[in-house]
């Protein structure tokens, strides 16, 4: 074997920049779809070193609940997560997410201070959520005064008015609420905004609008107006559970809706007094759009789901509701793969004494005067730079469910980090593009021949169910928390399954002799020597064709021989065995650590202590 | 070495070949050689032709002596049979196991010492003897085992990692293959797998004995700049003199290659040696020929590979002593031991 022509060698995918932090990011399957970027492996290695208070003080800096969110989140990270592409579950990253929570120790000396002398600017928070709560922990360490004005009684938005206790226990979200009310917001709750102008009126320096998507949607069909009274919408039911304004249901219940709100609704009524409680959906099951674990719960709780079911009208008696007429549907697929749902002819009729639609919300900016210089589109969303959170009126920022509809409470939290930078910059009267880059810094963990500061074995394990409370005990109480958690021994089974995809393996192309022992080692099939393609070509002609495409291949410039090294990233289990079967060190396990920036510098401070 | 278990999880894309077998299914532990060692890639080689060759590694025994190389079988196909004699007799243990069955593959697996100085003379009499094999020689020009000593293969003007001068000539073991009357002798480099593997997949086909000298740096005692058995001195100083094509049974030709140029060699079980020439003067067919080009591009520094001599006529040990046909273990005991009368029969011979 001669060396080739490194020219034409040179043709063909040119050599990965890994000097560009991206490369890596999104092989941290996890980090890079959380919205926060939250260092999940890094969190859950604290974990497993059962150092749950620094665990914690990286989930806060990164996405401010994680007691809140190691229970509820809507988890983008699990699907993400490389381990489920290995033939099973992803990590239960979510979960352990909530160890570091339940667990940690004191933090109170971690957190940022907060300065007496204040910078002279204010600004209004409009709706307590979690978008409005981001924005004041990030602007508070700087010395911004800032005003939360919410009409319910307390703050928490959502995560108060709509997420059942039983999901997320009153004290959990009091401490992480209160943590932030604590740096000294100021908080006017009770008070419902009627209108945006008066605000501005109140020479705020800038003005957060985090109110949400609080209008539930409505079904108009025969029956609707007449049956009134025992026909209700989810959102706004769930809502006056959560304040003691009802407190029962009738026995039988009829939920309409097939997202994770109609999970929350059945299971609150099966605690209030609903004994026959079933919930009904559209589409056919597999395109429910409730996450595959709420509806898992709420079925081991005892309640049906009649998938295909399409509500035709509310069966009113003398006055009072009595049952729902549903069509029966099939659903039809063109070649495209477009889905109709078409009528099969039957219809049934389940009879009931009332009914919690959950099919939906909208955003409800009627107080928004359309004369104060922001704009709304031709749905009557206001027009917000996808960026920066700023609305056409330049003081004016939104963020949350508020922006462009309902999302999740991770999402809020990251427009409110970015809302957050824009005020900041703003006040400082710089331009909004001024924002700072992330940070990145790529370590060795090499401490020996074959040692690691990583535990670079790889676990075999299965994921580890949450253990949870008797199901008889559970249903009693709306207050009973249904998942316990994982105790200490658990969580460290669960944390071991976690890859490490943030150990990255970076090639040394100049130190590479073609020995091939980390192509021959590599468990997964990764690595390859080869001549390089255009990339289509290269990634057929891989050991084991490259067919994920939204996984990148990692290509060296050319080696000695005219190959280059292309190492396919999609299921890499970072085991480190290429790095340590490399005779010349041309392989090494480096942690990549991955900080987006925040306005205040003081709020990612351990996450930026791991920057080297 | 490492301190992990290779992980079991596997590619979920692995492909799968007619015996329903990925190759990690052929693998064995995980290596104990030092990183980079040449002997780890040739483990790897033999990996992939077993799994391309649909081998069910039952039907495998592998035989080594002492060394580096000679541990490797513990590394490969960890469900065939294995034998690891003493240094330098696997060719005494290869012929005994042959005779006995017949039906198995015999796969050697040696080192330069344990081959070109202990074993030298088992090596030459199971040659002599066409023991029906697959004799790998894992050349790296040093006992590695020990602690890097200067072996019979190592060339004249290479040097120890130390700087000492090499008194001695050194052993082809191609040639002295082609010499004894091995009817198959392949020469390649471990760090060449797209040479080795086809060579490899041929010299399992071949119905005697079959050598494979295989170039393989030992990365710690062997691989300076001083060394001829480098990876980059084979890098810089290897010249192929064909390129083969294996095409197994039922499987078209496809290669397309000039005419004149082209040797093509049936195996005795239907699959197909497509050999390319790309040296003009070099035939394999011919060993006399063969053997003269060797020693002339030996003299000029280079190291000849691919396929340097075959010879598809050649009876194998069985077929000279015209055995049993069947594997002994499989003989009813009346035939193995057809009792006193016979005996006398035979005895009254001699008489
Ligand atoms: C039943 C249900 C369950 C959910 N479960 C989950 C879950 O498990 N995980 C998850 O991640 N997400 C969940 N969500 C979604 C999540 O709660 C929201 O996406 C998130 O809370 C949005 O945050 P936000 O800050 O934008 O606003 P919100 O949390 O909606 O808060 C807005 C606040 O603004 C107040 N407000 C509105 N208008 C005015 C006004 N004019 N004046 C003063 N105050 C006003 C409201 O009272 C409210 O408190 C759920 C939603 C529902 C409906
Ligand atoms: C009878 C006997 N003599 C000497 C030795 C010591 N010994 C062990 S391995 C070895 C040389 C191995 O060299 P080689 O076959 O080239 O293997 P490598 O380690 O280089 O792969 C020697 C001399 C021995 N084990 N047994
Ligand atoms: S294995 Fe660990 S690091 Fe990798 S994506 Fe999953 S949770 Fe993240
Ligand atoms: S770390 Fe190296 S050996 Fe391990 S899976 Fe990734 S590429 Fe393969
Ligand atoms: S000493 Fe040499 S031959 Fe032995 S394992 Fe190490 S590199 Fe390989
Ligand atoms: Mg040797």
């Amino acid at each position: 074997m001669k060396p080739k022509d490194a020219t034409a060698a040179r043709r063909g995918v040119p050599p990965t920049d890994i000097s560009n932090p991206n490369y890596f990011h999104k092989i941290v399957d996890c980090q890079w779809a959380c919205p926060t970027h939250t260092p999940v492996p890094e969190y859950i290695r604290l974990i497993a070193q059962a150092r749950y208070t620094d665990a914690f003080m990286l989930n806060w800096e990164s996405n401010v609940f994680p007691g809140i969110l190691g229970r509820t989140c809507d988890r983008p990270c699990e699907p993400a997560c490389r381990r489920g592409r290995l033939d099973e579950k992803p990590v239960a990253i979510c979960r352990l997410k909530r160890v570091a929570a339940d667990y940690k120790g004191d933090i109170e000396h971690r957190l940022p201070k907060v300065p007496k002398r204040k910078n002279g600017k204010r600004i209004a928070l409009i709706g307590a959520g979690p978008a409005s709560l981001t924005v004041a922990r990030d602007l508070m360490p700087l010395g911004y005064r800032c005003v939360l004005i919410e009409k319910d009684p307390q703050g928490g938005g959502l995560m108060r008015s709509n997420i059942p206790r039983f999901r997320l226990p009153e004290s959990v979200l009091d401490e992480e609420v209160d943590r932030i009310v604590d740096m000294g917001l100021e908080t006017r709750y009770g008070q419902e905004v009627a209108s945006l102008k008066s605000v501005l009126d109140e020479d705020f320096d800038a003005v957060f609008v985090g109110t949400g998507a609080p209008r539930g949607k409505d079904l108009q069909i025969t029956g609707r107006e007449a049956g009134a009274a025992n026909i209700h919408i989810g959102i706004d039911w769930l809502s006056s559970i959560a304040f003691g304004h009802a407190d029962s249901i009738g026995k039988r219940v009829v939920v309409i809706g097939g997202g994770n709100t109609a999970m929350d609704c059945c299971r609150t009524a099966l605690r209030v007094g609903g004994k026959d409680v079933r919930v009904t959906v559209r589409s056919p099951r597999k395109d429910m759009k409730a996450s595959e674990w709420e509806i898992e719960d709420a079925e081991k709780e005892g309640v049906p789901i009649f998938d295909n079911h399409a509500p035709q009208e509310f069966i009113v008696e003398n006055g009072k509701l009595t049952g729902v007429r549903f069509a029966k549907m099939k659903a039809e697929y063109d070649e495209a793969g477009k889905r109709t749902l078409v009528p099969t002819g039957e219809e049934v009729v389940f009879e009931c004494d009332d009914v919690l639609m959950a099919i939906g919300q909208d955003n409800a900016l009627p107080w928004i005067e359309r004369d104060i210089g922001i704009s709304f589109n031709e749905w009557d969303m206001p027009v917000v730079d996808g960026t920066t959170m700023q609305s056409t009126r330049p003081n004016v920022f939104f963020g949350g469910d508020a922006a462009w509809g309902p999302e999740n409470i991770i999402w809020a939290v990251a427009h409110g980090h970015q809302a957050a930078i824009s005020i900041d910059l703003f006040c400082k009267g710089q331009s909004l593009s001024n924002r700072l880059a992330p940070g990145a810094s790529l370590v060795s963990q090499k401490m020996g021949i074959h040692e690691w500061s990583y535990d670079n074995d790889f676990s075999g394990d299965r994921r580890v169910p949450v253990p949870h409370a008797d199901n008889q005990k559970a249903l009693k109480d709306l207050d009973v928390e249904v998942e316990l958690g994982y105790d200490d021994r658990l969580a460290f089974q669960e944390a071991e399954r976690c890859l490490n995809c943030d150990v990255q393996t970076v090639f040394e192309r100049d130190l590479c002799i073609e020995c091939d022992a980390c192509m021959d080692v590599c468990p997964v099939d990764c690595i390859n020597f080869t001549f390089n393609a255009d990339e289509a070509n290269l990634r057929e002609r891989l050991r084991v064709p490259a067919a994920n495409e939204e996984q990148d291949l990692y290509v060296s410039d050319a080696l000695k021989t005219g190959r280059v090294m292309a190492k396919d990233e999609d299921l890499c289990l970072h085991c480190g065995l290429c790095a340590e079967r490399c005779p010349t060190g041309a392989w090494d396990m480096q942690k990549f650590t991955y900080v987006e920036a925040q306005a205040s510098p003081s709020c990612a401070a351990y996450s930026t202590s791991y920057l080297r | 070495m490492t301190y992990i278990k290779k992980p079991a999880i596997r590619h979920p894309g692995l492909r799968q070949n007619n015996l329903g077998l990925t190759r990690r299914d052929y693998e064995g532990v995980l290596s104990t050689l030092c990183a980079g060692c040449g002997h780890d890639s040739i483990s790897a080689a033999i990996i992939e032709t077993c799994f391309e060759l649909d081998l069910p590694a039952n039907r495998i025994a592998k035989l080594s002596g002492i060394g580096c190389s000679s541990k490797t079988p513990n590394y490969f196909l960890d469900r065939a049979h294995g034998f690891n004699g003493v240094h330098g007799r696997m060719p005494s243990v290869a012929t005994g196991a042959n005779i006995a069955n017949r039906d198995l593959i015999y796969l050697g697996i040696s080192g330069d010492g344990d081959t070109a100085s202990i074993g030298l003379g088992q090596f030459s009499h199971a040659i002599r003897r066409r023991v029906n094999m697959i004799y790998i020689v894992e050349n790296n020009g040093t006992y590695g085992l020990t602690k890097g000593q200067f072996s019979a293969t190592n060339d004249r003007d290479s040097k120890s990692k130390k700087g000492e001068d090499n008194l001695f000539d050194s052993i082809d073991l191609a040639m002295l293959g082609i010499q004894l009357g091995a009817g198959f002798v392949g020469r390649s480099f471990s760090g060449d797998k797209d040479q080795l593997v086809p060579l490899m997949k041929a010299a399992m086909r071949y119905n005697g004995f079959a050598l494979l000298d295989i170039i393989s740096p030992c990365v710690t005692f062997n691989n300076h700049a001083a060394s001829t058995k480098s990876y980059d001195y084979i890098r810089d100083h290897s010249e192929a003199v064909d390129k083969l094509d294996f095409v197994p049974e039922r499987e078209e030709i496809t290669a397309d290659y000039e005419e004149g140029q082209t040797i093509y060699v049936k195996m005795h079980d239907g699959s197909m040696m497509q050999l390319h020439k790309l040296s003009q003067d070099y035939d394999p067919r011919d060993a006399d020929a063969a053997l003269a080009t060797l020693r002339k591009r030996f003299t000029s520094g280079q190291v000849v590979t691919g396929l340097l001599y075959i010879d598809d006529r050649k009876q194998d040990l069985h077929e000279l002593m015209k055995t049993t046909k069947t594997p002994l273990n499989a003989l009813h005991m009346d035939e193995l031991c057809p009792g006193r009368a016979k005996l006398d029969e035979i005895n009254k011979e001699f008489a």
